[in-house]
Parts: structure tokens; C-alpha cells; sequence
């Protein structure tokens, strides 16, 4: 009983991570079509940028920030300079070049920051917590994951709902030729959302990169999971994004503890096919299944 | 439907047939049997083929191998994203199905090599077949969320059953040189004369295919799954089928590679392998086969290109030498696909094709950056979201005009 506890917090916790990436995803696919295979590539560039931060100042907050606003710049910049030049021409040429800025941006790195793994700074003692006598699995560090992909998912749902540039970003992503003519700047909109998702990216970035050690390849996995998050949740659905998130961190870790690590792949697919037969669109979809 | 009416457009290759180069105008005599056609350009193929590998040394004998190998699979994707209009991120993993077998077959039963080639081919396209029943429910990002998982999740099965299938230090597949070629014989020069026969059979196969009435339903199918189904064509059959045959290309490809490399193991069937595929495939110019030829040729030699390049102009240091081709081959993505929104082929044909190509029936170069649904008037787009496709099916004011003319 207590392992499962300690499963499912793990679990949560993990999945937290998974719902970030998703998230960026979700933003990204609502407004532009496109998804983006390269976030995990700009979450580790972002994570690298806070490392030389930490390394030279020594003050984690510092580098958290500096991370945050250069995920946005990133983005923005990745929206602008490449991603602008595919939109009207055929889908999967948006998803070669972003395949293309993954290479480029993985190399770049490598480059810049050399190929190995590298110790990353956690904000918190990785002490584990208990109550009592029970230990739950977890540090403070699990909490701090949680609390704060949460409150940036919050953020994002007060901005989305309650302010004007989330109404305008919203109606972009609604009906982009609409929009328009109502007279929102579509592409400023467009640019803000890769920012906001370059964001949210660096943000699980800094989160992750404690446990899986930072290297230039070092968010591929994370990216995937992500992935199949987002696409479990139906990649419409910012909400969904996080249920998948969160269900797929659970699974995966009752997999890994229970069965061992090598199966928990094996388990995500399962997850993500039994979900994708039941509703092939995702569990918070609202499109219609097809258009005639 | 079934039947191909006998208009005029029939006659020239237009673009959404199978070409073998920019815009190749054929003799009338030829034009009429494609089975023909095609064999005379696999034959012509395998006499270049040839040619090249005696003339070169040993090392290019061993990319000549590596690009066919690659060629098969990318040619299966191409079919299947370019023409059914379904996607897959996770072909290696049917490449990982065909080597398998191939290898257990190869220690285990020591079948001779062209039934252990078959058998490898049919078991990727069985195993296709399962993930494509599975996957014909499913359209666009999430239909490639399953087939990227599919790729991860595979290597599972070489650890979980390590005694079997060797681990991660995989299994040896090392075939030698048969006796009828003689003693002097390379092994890299049977393996090259291997790959590209083997390849150029799955070409002139899947050359007929795409211009038979499957391959005209896949495309019914790809441009409007509704409409297709009104016209009699069992949607989820043919998406399956298209799902068989680039999981059966996938896997002879995986063969192939086995073959080339000498080992099978989870290390040469990774993730971004299977992604490789696609940005071959996408490269190439989706739907083509000769996009398929370019699309591999780039996956191979491009790296080794880039990387002797850079050793070339003295980045010694072990940092720069790795990083700096891998920047490079991110940017050639990028550019190629700025360049060329439809691939090399597509742009060899926008470029090469109306000069070659004769007279009224030669289609004008579309510029797909201008306007979108200036394009649909030729057959070969790459598929897109059902929500897209409504508005953009209608034909541009240009191509309505042309039609009436004919009429």
C-alpha cells in the first residue's frame, strides 16, 4: 500500500513533466498546425543557458528566470524566422523543418556545451518526504515540480480566459482569417503563442533536467512522452494535455516499479493505443471524428 | 473508377504517376505497356548499377548497400504518406521486424538467403498489417503519435527477450559471396549487387502497383476519404493495405541494412531512425519514387559528406568534428524544404519538366507557395487534416477554365 502511494506520487509527479511538454504542444498545434518535434530540443538549449547561468553566478532563481525568458525569445524567434516561412505550403514540410531545428539546435549544442552528462541543480534538498514514520517517495523537489507546472498552467488559463490577448489568441486559434478581419494582429498572436509554449518547454526543461542529467539529447525521451501525452489528451485540449500528462506519468511509473524498468515504453504505447481505439481523437477532443 | 478512361491526359507522365526522372518522355510503343516501361528502366538502372560498382573501390560497394537498403524503406513510406495519405514515424520498427526475422532465420534454420528475404519481407508486412488494422481508425498527429511510440517501444522486446534475440549486443547476420561468382568475388560487391537487385525488384513492384487501381483508390482515398467510399472503394481496406505494403518495404529495407552492417541490434533500428525515414521521404518529394531514390541517396551520404567536409577544412578537435555535420545536415533540412516545398523531385520537375515536356499537355508549374489551391490541379499533394480539406479542394479559376476548353 505504501509502495503504491509512493508509485503514484512519483507518478504525479513525473507526469507534471510530461504535462508541460504537452501543453507547449497543445499551444502550438491550436494556433499554427504544427507540431513541433523540436520543443524538446529548445527545453534542453533553454535548461543548458540556465547551467552557465548557475555556473557563473551560483544563484538558481537567477538562472530560472533567465531560462524562462529565453524559452519565450526562442520561441518567438523560432516562430518568426523558420516556422513563419512553411505556413500554406504542404503539413509535413512544417514537421520537416522542425525535425530539421531539433538536428540543428541537438548539434549546436553539442557544440557549444560538449556531448556529455551533466549534474543539474536542484532548487530543493532531495531528501525524501514522509509523514510520520511513512516515507511517501517524494522530496520537496517532487512538490516544487507540481506546484509549479500547475501554477504556470493556471497562469495560462486566467491569461487565455479573462484578459483581451487571451481572447485575441484564442480567436486566432479559433478562426485565424476571422481574426483577422476583426482586426486582431494574427501574426503577433501566432509569435506570442510559440512563445508561450518556448516557455513552457524551458520551464519542464529546468524541471527535468535534475533527474535525467543534462546532455544535448537529454529531452528526446522526455519530448516523446510528452508527445503521447498530448496525444492522449486530444491535442485540442490544454486541459486534456495535463489529464494525459498526469495519467501517463502514473501508468508509467506503476510499470517501472512494478514490472521494472525496461517495460515502461511497452506501457506507454499500450496506454496510448487503448486510448487512441476508444476515442481516436483523444479523451478531451471535441472535433467532429470527420468533416465531409 | 476502375478503369482508366482513354483522355489525352492520359498519355504524358503527368506528376501523380510514377516517373523515374524530371520529365523523361518515353516512345508511343513504350507508353502503352507501364509493366514494360518500367522493367526497361529497372533493367537500365541495374546496368548503371553495375557499372558504378566495378568502377568504384570497396567502401562506396558498401554505401551503394546502404542506400539501397534505405531507398526500399523510404520508397514503402512514400507510398504510404504520399499516395494513402496516412503518416508513420515508427517504419523502423518494421525495418527492426525484417531484420529480426531475418537473422533468427539466417542462425537458426539456415535457410538459403533468398527464402530467408521473402520470409523477412512477409513477417514485416504481417506485423504491418496488425498495427495498420489498428491504425486505420486513426488520422493525422495522432496516427503519428502511436506509429513514434511503436518505434520506441519495439526495443523492449530485443532486451525482455535477450537470450533469443541477443540484447543489445543483437545477433550476427553475415552472409558470404556464393560460389557461382568466383573466388575473387568481394563480399562488399555481392552486398552492394544484393541491396540494389533486391531494391530495384521493390521499385519496379511497387512501380506497378502505384499505377494500377490500387494505387489510383489510394489516392481517391487520400484526396477525399468521403468521396472515395461514394465511389465504391473500401476506405480502411486500401489504408490498411497501404500499411502492408510500406511495412513489407520497411522491412526488406530492414533486411537489407541487416545484411550491410552484418548485425542486427536495437542500436541500428533507433528512434530517429525511423524519423530519418520520414525526412528522406518528405525530402525526396512524397508520393515519388524517384523522390524515394533522392530522399535516400541524402539520408547516406550527406552525413559523410558533411563530415569530411568539415575534417577536410581542419576542425580536428573531437567536439567540432562530430557537432558541426550534424548542424549542417539540421540546416540542409530547413533550406531543402524552403527551396523545394515539394521535395527534390518536385522541384526537379517544376525546373527540368517544362522543358522537356512537349506541347499543350505539359501542366504549368504550379508555385505552391502563391496560392495553396493553385496546386490541387496536379494529383501528387502530400495529404493534409481532414478540417483543411474541404477548402482546399476546389481547383484554381486557372485549371476550371483548362477543363472547360477540353470539354
Amino acid at each position: 500500500m505504501v509502495e503504491f502511494l509512493e508509485f503514484t506520487l512519483t507518478g504525479l509527479s513525473a507526469g507534471m513533466i510530461y504535462a508541460a511538454i504537452a501543453l507547449s504542444l497543445v499551444l502550438i498545434w491550436r494556433g499554427t498546425r504544427v507540431l513541433n518535434y523540436s520543443q524538446g530540443a529548445m527545453a534542453m538549449l533553454t535548461s543548458f543557458i540556465a547551467l552557465e547561468v548557475v555556473y557563473a553566478t551560483g544563484n538558481y532563481w537567477l538562472a530560472f528566470a533567465i531560462a524562462m525568458v529565453s524559452g519565450l525569445g526562442l520561441g518567438a524567434v523560432v516562430e518568426r524566422i523558420v516556422v513563419r516561412q512553411v505556413t500554406g505550403r504542404p503539413p509535413l514540410n512544417a514537421v520537416i523543418v522542425t525535425i530539421g531545428l531539433l538536428i540543428g539546435i541537438e548539434g549546436l549544442a553539442g557544440l557549444f556545451f560538449g556531448g556529455n552528462n551533466r549534474s543539474f541543480p536542484e532548487p530543493y534538498s532531495p531528501n525524501g518526504l514522509s509523514i510520520g514514520k511513512v516515507a511517501l517517495g517524494i522530496t520537496r523537489n517532487d512538490i516544487f515540480i507540481g506546484v509549479a507546472v500547475l501554477a504556470a498552467a493556471g497562469l495560462l488559463a486566467v491569461v487565455f480566459q479573462y484578459t483581451s490577448i487571451g481572447l485575441r489568441l484564442r480567436a486566432t486559434a479559433f478562426n485565424s482569417p476571422v481574426a483577422r478581419l476583426l482586426g486582431v494582429r494574427v501574426g503577433r498572436m501566432l509569435t506570442l503563442g510559440w512563445a508561450l509554449a518556448g516557455l513552457l518547454g524551458a520551464l519542464a526543461g529546468m524541471l527535468v533536467s535534475p533527474s535525467t542529467l543534462l546532455s544535448p539529447n537529454s529531452m528526446d525521451a522526455i519530448f516523446v512522452l510528452g508527445f503521447t501525452a498530448a496525444v492522449i489528451g486530444g491535442l485540442e485540449s490544454p486541459v486534456g494535455a495535463v489529464v494525459g500528462g498526469l495519467i501517463l506519468g502514473v501508468v508509467l511509473s506503476y510499470a517501472g516499479g512494478y514490472l521494472g524498468s525496461e517495460v515502461v515504453n511497452l506501457f506507454g504505447l499500450a496506454a496510448l493505443l487503448l486510448v487512441l481505439m476508444l476515442r481516436p481523437t483523444g479523451l478531451f477532443s471535441s472535433a467532429p471524428a470527420r468533416r465531409v | 473508377m476502375a478503369t482508366p478512361s482513354p483522355t489525352p491526359r492520359q498519355a504524358p507522365p503527368l506528376s501523380d504517376q510514377v516517373e523515374f526522372g524530371p520529365g523523361i518522355s518515353v516512345s508511343p510503343w513504350l507508353a502503352r505497356s507501364t509493366l514494360l516501361r518500367h522493367a526497361v528502366f529497372a533493367i537500365v538502372g541495374a546496368v548503371a548499377l553495375g557499372v558504378i560498382s566495378v568502377s568504384l573501390g570497396a567502401y562506396r560497394d558498401f554505401q551503394m548497400a546502404t542506400v539501397a537498403a534505405n531507398v526500399v524503406a523510404v520508397a514503402g513510406l512514400t507510398v504510404l504518406i504520399g499516395l494513402s495519405g496516412q503518416i508513420s514515424i515508427g517504419n523502423g520498427a518494421f525495418m527492426a521486424v525484417g531484420g529480426y526475422v531475418a537473422a533468427l532465420l539466417f542462425i537458426h534454420l539456415h535457410w538459403p538467403l533468398e527464402l530467408i528475404i521473402v520470409a523477412a519481407t512477409v513477417a514485416a508486412a504481417l506485423v504491418g498489417a496488425v498495427f495498420g488494422i489498428a491504425a486505420a481508425r486513426l488520422r493525422g498527429p495522432y496516427l503519428a503519435g502511436a506509429t513514434l511510440m511503436l518505434a520506441v517501444a519495439l526495443p523492449f522486446f530485443a532486451t525482455r527477450f535477450s537470450g533469443v534475440l541477443g540484447g543489445d549486443q543483437g545477433l550476427g547476420f553475415f552472409i558470404t559471396v556464393p560460389g557461382f561468382l568466383g573466388v575473387n568475388f568481394s563480399l562488399s560487391r555481392w552486398q552492394a549487387w544484393l541491396s540494389c537487385g533486391c531494391g530495384l525488384i521493390a521499385l519496379l513492384l511497387l512501380a506497378n502497383l502505384v499505377r494500377s487501381r490500387v494505387g489510383r483508390s489510394w489516392r481517391a482515398v487520400r484526396d477525399d476519404e468521403v468521396a472515395a467510399a461514394l465511389a465504391g472503394i473500401n476506405v480502411a481496406r486500401m489504408q490498411i493495405l497501404a500499411f502492408i505494403v510500406s511495412a513489407a518495404c520497411a522491412g526488406l529495407g530492414g533486411v537489407l541494412l541487416a545484411i550491410v552492417v552484418g548485425t542486427v541490434s536495437p542500436g541500428l533500428f533507433t528512434l530517429s531512425l525511423s524519423i530519418q525515414l520520414l525526412t528522406a521521404a518528405v525530402l525526396g518529394g512524397l508520393g515519388s519514387l524517384a523522390g524515394a531514390i533522392w530522399g535516400g541517396a541524402l539520408l547516406v551520404l550527406a552525413p559523410t559528406y558533411l563530415q569530411d567536409v568539415v575534417v577536410s577544412h581542419g576542425f580536428a578537435s573531437q567536439t567540432t568534428s562530430s557537432s558541426i555535420p550534424i548542424v549542417a545536415y539540421g540546416v540542409v533540412l530547413i533550406v531543402v524544404m524552403l527551396i523545394f516545398p515539394r521535395g527534390i523531385q518536385g522541384g526537379l520537375s517544376r525546373l527540368v519538366g517544362p522543358i522537356i515536356r512537349r506541347g499543350d499537355d505539359a501542366p504549368a508549374a504550379p508555385t505552391p507557395g502563391d496560392d495553396p489551391r493553385a496546386v490541387l490541379t496536379r494529383g501528387d499533394d502530400p495529404p493534409r487534416s481532414p478540417r483543411e480539406r474541404t477548402s482546399w479542394r476546389r481547383r484554381s479559376p486557372a485549371a476550371d477554365r483548362k477543363e472547360k476548353g477540353r470539354r
